[in-house]
């Protein structure tokens, strides 16, 4: 096998290596640029734990090759808080909610839904069950994630939103 | 609708200055999971690895008559293909941990399959290379020749004389047997004026954490000491374990627990890769990484569930339930693992539930097949019994005409009478219900889910081809086996508590609610306490996370180191500010005198007063931790209701759930947020095993829900919104902390008010899970030909 150069963004930062053509873009997030907040749950595209952004879409990196992405910009679970720490609107409302239990899950749920929410808006149950079906969960029921991405979305379309406590669930 | 205790409750209970215990405190263990930050095995990594992959069989019954690997071991990155030939002679089985019967022994796993393969995805070699893709290819290139021959699936066959034996040596594929009787059975069958007779069948699913098992193993060359990462559940146990396979000391091998990605009773047992992998890393003198994939977890972690029951009710016409007589299989799988005979004695233990029966008689047969070995998952053993119980009351209350929940409430067993003794034992052990309102859960789990509009709704017309139920579906779960645990509190100098407990983390939140007990109990900020567990290195006993018993014995053992440290720290800084230890309390980080709490001294200079230097000048021990173990002989039982209303479409089989109610139990709830994101993630489990997963084999004994396409676990756009109640009305006696598990009361009975729904929908009765839309659409068509 003929090993290709390759230069990937991610996170703002250029990863130039040289690598097998058969590389999964989930190994070399976490085994080349060693951002291993990017977990790999299946290896066949299911489970959703891998997904990353790529040029701001979220993609399951266990189902593209690392060479797909030269050229391309990622963005992992890393990216999400400010540099100071500070949490994304959509960490935060998950520690607040109990949005995770194991945790495991948790980096491809976040990087699946950001851009969602990135719309600013209240979205309903409904909408936000259709979002989060594409990522299994085996802790939590999804119940607090769903409470989750509300508190998220409320907070972030600003609709007086700091205040808003997490739902119970009709 | 989680019960948050009130400040007037806390502020009763007195003593000291901070009250955490039943608050919904945020969770300590979130920021690194949440930020990318946290490490879970195969996060870890270490210079010069060499990575193993695992190479399975592809048959279920098969003599392996040769292995030639030297094509592989020709090929650029691979260096060890290891077989059974390769392992220490004659090969050490994997040992049971618990629950052993006679004859088991003859039963157990080799690490690698020694000349036979019993089950499709057992362990034959190992390939260990310079990266895992180098491994899995030359999988190809291992010549292996497999004379096959016939599997045997079904335990109700394997039983029969003429099926081939799985372990000829053994003489039989009955792995075990189990009898309990009590009262008198005959007499209350003779005396019935209606039995229930029925065969009802559980199908195989399990835990499938999402994190896939991995396992890192080091040799540190200088002191021939390994340490293995990756360990979980029950370390300790497994170092034991683990240095008597290598023949090593135990303090020569350091398991260390790290984040921990789901276990619900899977996860962390002792598998045959739990040798494997440290066995590969002492061999070759280089640390060994092994990571499964989906593929291999689903065929190689232990299975769960699979039970077939023939049970018979004897009733009053009254209604008064007078006795239940069961026999059943549990297909264990290839061989008996760690778990020995958990599942099928917590089924036979455990089927009566909370009702007060005349009489009880079971008949549990475990047995060997050519399938995944089996072993414990979420409520192991009673979501079975709680899915055969609650099923039979329902198909009894239909032929009486009997409201189902006013059938069971005639039959539960009064709080007058606890505790009450069962007359049933688990591993030998009698089974007391220790503490219960059965009753007045019952009115509030009804009301909870609002039973009496739900039977309205029910009768309302829902359209054509669909149809509404309504089930309920009441449990006694079980809490905290293996009875004891170990824990060390202390102060540092910077005047920080640091717990180490031997309790672990799959996930759930325990630093978080230990640190909760230690906080209340020591009187110091739970912001202050850290919980440190999983490293044999640093906590030197301990019995880990399973049944339901982390929060409950762990808790209580922290609970006792805390008060002595109290004790202790306020005698320090008694003598310091010369006061009377009874005029003291501790108020953030420091002692104060009550009343006057600008006198006082930090807790950080009392921990630097105790260093060794300054407290032998004095002539005091040194230190400032205590240490304590907590041992609770019996179990503590707490005890719930499920309740659901669905409806069904008949033409295409799916189910809807309209809504979910959970009522439990728990004796008190540490953390209420967290007791509630256990019920409903347990009710998940549950559905899935309800209504979508199932561990389907061919006839040839391959497994064909091999994939997250085939195992179909529940996602956003499945799952209902789930109603809990948590319920504090019977502390448990046999903890100081009244605490019982909360783990598994959210799995317990989800198969058997959905069973029981749809059942109420249909107009049929379903007796096998899961109910998939084939067997709704199946249970709609006999209906109507009926």
């Amino acid at each position: 096998m003929n090993n290709r150069k390759v230069s990937i963004e991610i996170n703002g930062r250029t990863y130039d290596r040289e690598i097998e053509p058969r590389l999964l873009l989930s190994d070399f997030i976490r085994h080349e640029a060693g951002l291993t907040g990017t977990h790999v749950g299946c290896e066949h595209g299911v489970c959703g734990a891998c997904t990353v952004q790529l040029d701001g879409e979220p993609v399951r990196s266990c189902l593209t090759l690392a060479v797909q992405a030269e050229g391309h910009s990622l963005r992992t679970v890393e990216d999400l808080a400010q540099e100071d720490g500070t949490l994304h609107p959509l960490q935060q409302a998950f520690h607040e909610c109990h949005g995770l239990q194991c945790g495991f899950c948790t980096p491809g749920f976040l990087m699946s839904l950001e851009p969602l929410l990135a719309e600013a808006r209240d979205f309903d149950e409904r909408e936000i069950r259709e979002a989060l079906a594409g990522n299994l969960c085996r802790c939590t029921g999804y119940q607090n994630i769903v409470a989750s991405v509300r508190l998220a979305a409320a907070r972030m379309a600003g609709s007086g939103a700091d205040e808003t406590e997490p739902k119970e669930p009709e | 609708m989680v019960d948050s205790r009130s400040d007037a409750d806390a502020s009763s209970r007195g003593g000291t200055s901070e009250r955490v215990i039943g608050l919904s405190v945020l969770r300590k263990e979130d920021l690194p999971l949440l930020t990318g930050r946290s490490c879970f095995v195969d996060d870890l990594n270490r210079p010069d690895a060499l990575h193993a992959a695992i190479l399975r069989s592809p048959r279920a019954a098969a003599r392996i008559a040769s292995i030639d690997a030297s094509a592989a071991l020709a090929e650029p990155g691979v260096v060890d293909v290891i077989t059974s030939a390769d392992l220490p002679q004659p090969v050490a089985r994997i040992p049971m941990r618990m629950y052993p019967l006679p004859g088991m022994e003859l039963l157990l796993q080799p690490p690698l399959a020694d000349g036979v393969v019993r089950y499709s995805g057992e362990p034959v070699a190992v390939v260990i290379a310079e990266s895992r893709y180098a491994a899995e290819d030359v999988f190809d290139l291992i010549d292996i020749v497999y004379e096959p021959h016939e599997a045997v699936l079904d335990p109700g066959l394997a039983l029969d004389p003429r099926s081939p034996l799985l372990h000829p040596e053994a003489g039989s594929n009955l792995a075990g047997e189990i009898r309990i009787a009590w009262g008198d059975v005959e007499a209350a069958f003779a005396e019935a004026d209606l039995t229930v007779r029925e065969r009802l069948s559980c199908q195989r699913h399990g835990a499938v954490p999402l994190e896939p098992r991995g396992l890192l193993a080091e040799l540190e060359p200088r002191s021939g000491r390994l340490t293995v990462w990756g360990a979980a559940k029950v370390v300790h146990t497994n170092r034991r374990i683990l240095a008597r396979l290598l023949g090593l000391p135990e303090d020569q091998v350091r398991l260390v627990e790290l984040d921990v990605g789901g276990g619900f009773g899977g996860r962390g047992e002792f598998y045959p890769e739990d040798f494997l992998i440290p066995f590969c890393a002492v061999r070759h003198g280089r640390p060994v990484a092994w990571t499964e994939d989906r593929e291999e977890n689903l065929r190689a972690l232990n299975h769960s569930r699979e039970q077939t029951h023939d049970v018979e009710l004897a009733l009053r016409s009254d209604g008064t339930l007078l006795a239940m007589r069961d026999r059943f299989t549990m297909n264990t799988g290839a061989y008996v693992r760690t778990h020995g005979s958990v599942v099928p004695g917590m089924t036979a233990a455990l089927l009566p539930g909370p009702y007060a029966w005349r009489a009880y008689e079971c008949v549990a047969h475990q047995v060997v097949t050519n399938k995944t070995p089996a072993g414990t998952y979420r409520a192991p053993g009673r979501y079975e019994a709680n899915f055969i119980r609650e099923r039979m009351i329902d198909i009894a209350a239909r032929r009486l005409d009997r409201d189902p929940a006013d059938l069971r409430r005639q039959n539960l067993i009064g709080p007058e009478l606890m505790p009450y003794s069962v007359g049933t034992h688990t591993d030998g052990h009698p089974v007391v219900f220790d503490s219960g309102d059965y009753p007045l859960l019952l009115d509030k789990g009804l009301a909870c889910f609002g039973y009496e509009e739900m039977l309205r709704w029910r009768t309302e017309n829902p359209g054509p081809g669909r149809r509404r139920g309504v089930g309920v579906g009441y449990f006694v779960e079980k809490s905290g086996i293996a009875r004891w645990e170990y824990a060390r509190v202390g102060v540092g100098s910077d005047g920080g508590t640091i717990v180490h407990v031997g309790s672990a983390s799959v996930g759930q939140g325990v630093d978080t609610v230990l640190a909760q007990v230690c906080a209340e109990t020591l009187g110091v900020p739970y912001d202050a306490v850290t919980v440190r567990h999983g490293d044999t290195d640093s906590v030197p006993e301990g019995m880990g996370a399973f049944g339901s018993r982390a929060s409950m014995l762990g808790g209580s053992a922290i609970a006792r180191a805390a008060e002595a440290l109290r004790a202790r720290l306020l005698e320090l800084a008694a003598e310091r500010l010369e006061a009377s230890p009874g005029d003291l309390t501790i108020e953030g980080d420091r002692v104060i005198v009550r009343g006057s709490p600008a006198v006082g001294v930090p807790l950080g200079e009392l921990a630097a007063s105790t260093h060794a230097g300054a407290a032998l000048s004095r002539g005091e021990d040194p230190g400032l931790e205590e240490e304590a173990y907590f041992d609770s002989p019996d179990m503590a039982f707490p005890y719930g209701l499920h309740c659901v209303a669905l409806e069904a479409d008949v033409d295409t089989g799916a189910v809807e759930i309209h809504r979910y109610a959970v009522t439990y139990d728990v004796g008190r709830a540490i953390n209420p947020k967290l007791v509630e994101g256990q019920i409903v993630g347990g009710v998940a489990q549950g559905f899935g095993g309800a209504l979508l997963e199932e561990f389907a084999y061919d006839e040839t004994g391959q497994l064909v829900a091999g994939s997250f396409m085939d195992y179909l676990m529940p996602t956003a756009g499945e799952m209902p919104n789930v109603r809990v109640e948590i319920t504090e009305d019977a502390p448990t006696p046999l903890n100081p902390l009244g605490v019982k598990g909360a783990g598994e009361g959210g799995t317990a009975a989800a198969g058997a008010v959905i069973a029981n729904a749809l059942s109420d929908a249909l107009g049929n009765e379903a007796k096998t899970l899961p109910l998939t839309p084939e067997r709704v659409v199946e249970l709609a068509r006999e209906r109507r030909a009926a």
